[in-house]
């Protein structure tokens, strides 16, 4: 169930992957949600012995199972701005050789990403692997103000209160996709919201 | 016309380094400006002797924000095919050269938050280009350099004088070698590492640094292959219809080249991709040397980079 097969779209859509165990000898791992499958997947005993996991539950209840992981390091937190400084003390004190593995929700993988790429990890060189709400994070490009978890697309902006129409232009900058004002020509003349994949 | 575009220069100093190593100082003719390049940058240096035209790269190891001259070193290699000794022995200070345009297959990322960078011998060369690029950029670096000896350690005077707490010089003949484990462990997250050097040295060191777990856009190498004389052979141009005969102390490319047909070609050591010419047939071995072919179209005899690759067998055909 928390697996979503992302329909082909324009090359500015991230792709994610799949988590695979990588060599080296500390693995920094950030999940939400239904993410924590994802690190349950490939969790061994020597991989864990190494690993900062930094979860993000969201309501759902896998954070006994990782806990039983016996990773190095386990914190579980309220949402994701409360882990940012968390996030930012670890890179800031790591060294080459660090993994990172990024799995959750898109909002999550895009906003952790920029933190590590902005710490000199290149963007290629991070494992992500989606899980749960296909939600996205979006942009205003009117206003510039992020609405977090879109699930239908048009949505109303909830900075400036435009009706915008959910694009697949993402940017790694701000781990968010456009969002376009829907009615700029006729005013009001708004389609039905529906699923952003349906 | 294939590769860069032309310089004419004129030598204007020749200075022996060491028993091995020459410097030469290459100024334009027409006494303007040359174009300015990146750290790491090479130039193709064309070297008329007799009959023979040989193109040869070198990196460039002069200040890259210098545009009056490029200076390069040279390492004599008695072994070679002889554009070394060229330089060593009929170059003289007054003659006119031909150097290519600067080109860059071993340039910094200058994302990176640091700059690791481990020379062999001549391996140096692009590092002190590069170290002059960094020092105006106040980036951060260090370099770890392995000569043979301290007779043979070219620049390692001016290295350790200008820069006592950057640079850290290892000889071979005191037993000093790069503790590469413990380098390559401590280094802060964005570390890029460089290596210049024999192939032997660049193995190691992307060897390690993939199995500590740096990744893949972090590790940086260059290693410039001469082309290695070899049995000679005759290949067939299918394009041209020619048949050219590749002799033992020349390249596939030179011969082509001899045969006046204008090939692809940017740094002629079987690193950058441009000369890649597809096999007609092949009925022999393709002796494949090169960096750049992926190991599966090696295995399939379908490609070959003529640059510094060869032939064994009875006939060969490019689509050239």
């Amino acid at each position: 169930m928390s697996k979503f097969e992302f329909p082909p779209s324009i090359r500015s859509r991230p792709v994610w992957g799949t988590l695979e165990a990588r060599a080296g000898k500390h693995h920094l791992m950030i999940a939400d949600a239904d993410g924590a499958e994802a690190i349950l997947g490939i969790a061994t005993p020597d991989l864990m012995a190494g690993a900062h996991v930094i979860y993000i539950p969201r309501g759902a209840s896998h954070a006994d199972a990782l806990r039983a992981l016996n990773p190095a390091q386990f914190y579980e937190g309220p949402s994701y701005p409360a882990a940012v400084t968390r996030i930012e003390r670890v890179l800031q004190d790591a060294h080459m050789g660090l993994q990172v593995y990024l799995t959750g929700t898109e909002g999550l993988m895009g906003q952790a990403m920029h933190l590590a790429m902005q710490a000199g990890i290149p963007h290629t060189a991070i494992q992500t692997e989606h899980r749960g709400s296909v939600a996205r994070r979006m942009q205003c490009v009117h206003c510039k103000g992020i609405t977090e978890d879109v699930e239908t697309d048009p949505f109303v902006c909830g900075h400036c209160g435009l009706n915008l129409f959910v694009r697949d232009h993402y940017s790694r900058r701000l781990a968010a996709y456009q969002g376009v004002c829907i009615d700029a020509e006729d005013p009001g003349n708004v389609p039905e919201p529906k699923g952003i994949y349906e | 016309m294939s590769g860069a575009e032309k310089i004419a220069v004129r030598v204007t100093d020749i200075v022996p380094l060491n028993e091995l190593v020459t410097r030469f100082r290459f100024e334009p003719v027409d006494g303007g400006l040359l174009p300015t390049f990146s750290g790491g940058a090479h130039t193709v240096v064309e070297m008329r002797d007799g009959d023979i035209t040989r193109l040869n790269p070198y990196s460039l190891m002069s200040d890259p924000f210098d545009r009056s001259a490029y200076t390069i070193s040279v390492r004599r290699d008695d072994a070679g095919r002889g554009g070394s000794k060229f330089l060593h022995e009929k170059v003289q200070i007054g003659d006119e050269m031909t150097v290519s345009n600067p080109v860059n297959l071993f340039s910094l990322d200058l994302r990176a938050k640091k700059h690791l960078m481990i020379a062999g011998g001549i391996g140096i060369t692009p590092f002190l280009a590069q170290i002059k690029q960094l020092d105006r950029a106040h980036g951060t670096w260090e370099l770890h350099y392995a000569c043979r000896s301290e007779a043979l350690g070219s620049y390692v005077d001016y290295l350790t004088g200008t820069h006592p707490n950057d640079v850290h010089v290892y000889y071979d003949d005191r037993d000093q070698t790069i503790d590469l484990d413990t380098l390559l462990d401590g280094q802060p997250l964005g570390t890029h590492v460089y290596v210049c050097g024999p192939k032997g040295m660049i193995d190691w060191v992307r060897g390690k640094a993939h199995g500590m777990g740096w990744p893949r856009e972090a590790i940086h190498y260059e290693e410039f292959l001469a082309p290695k004389p070899g049995k000679p052979f005759e290949v067939k141009l299918a394009l041209s219809n020619k048949v050219v005969q590749v002799g033992e102390n020349e390249s596939l490319l030179e011969a082509i080249e001899r045969a006046g047909i204008d090939a692809p070609y940017l740094c002629r050591g079987g690193a950058c991709g441009q000369c890649e010419t597809a096999v007609v047939q092949a009925n022999g071995e393709i002796v494949h040397r090169d960096h750049w072919l992926e190991d599966d179209e090696k295995a399939s005899d379908t490609k070959i980079m003529p640059c510094v690759s060869r032939f064994e067998g009875k006939t060969l055909v490019l689509d050239r």
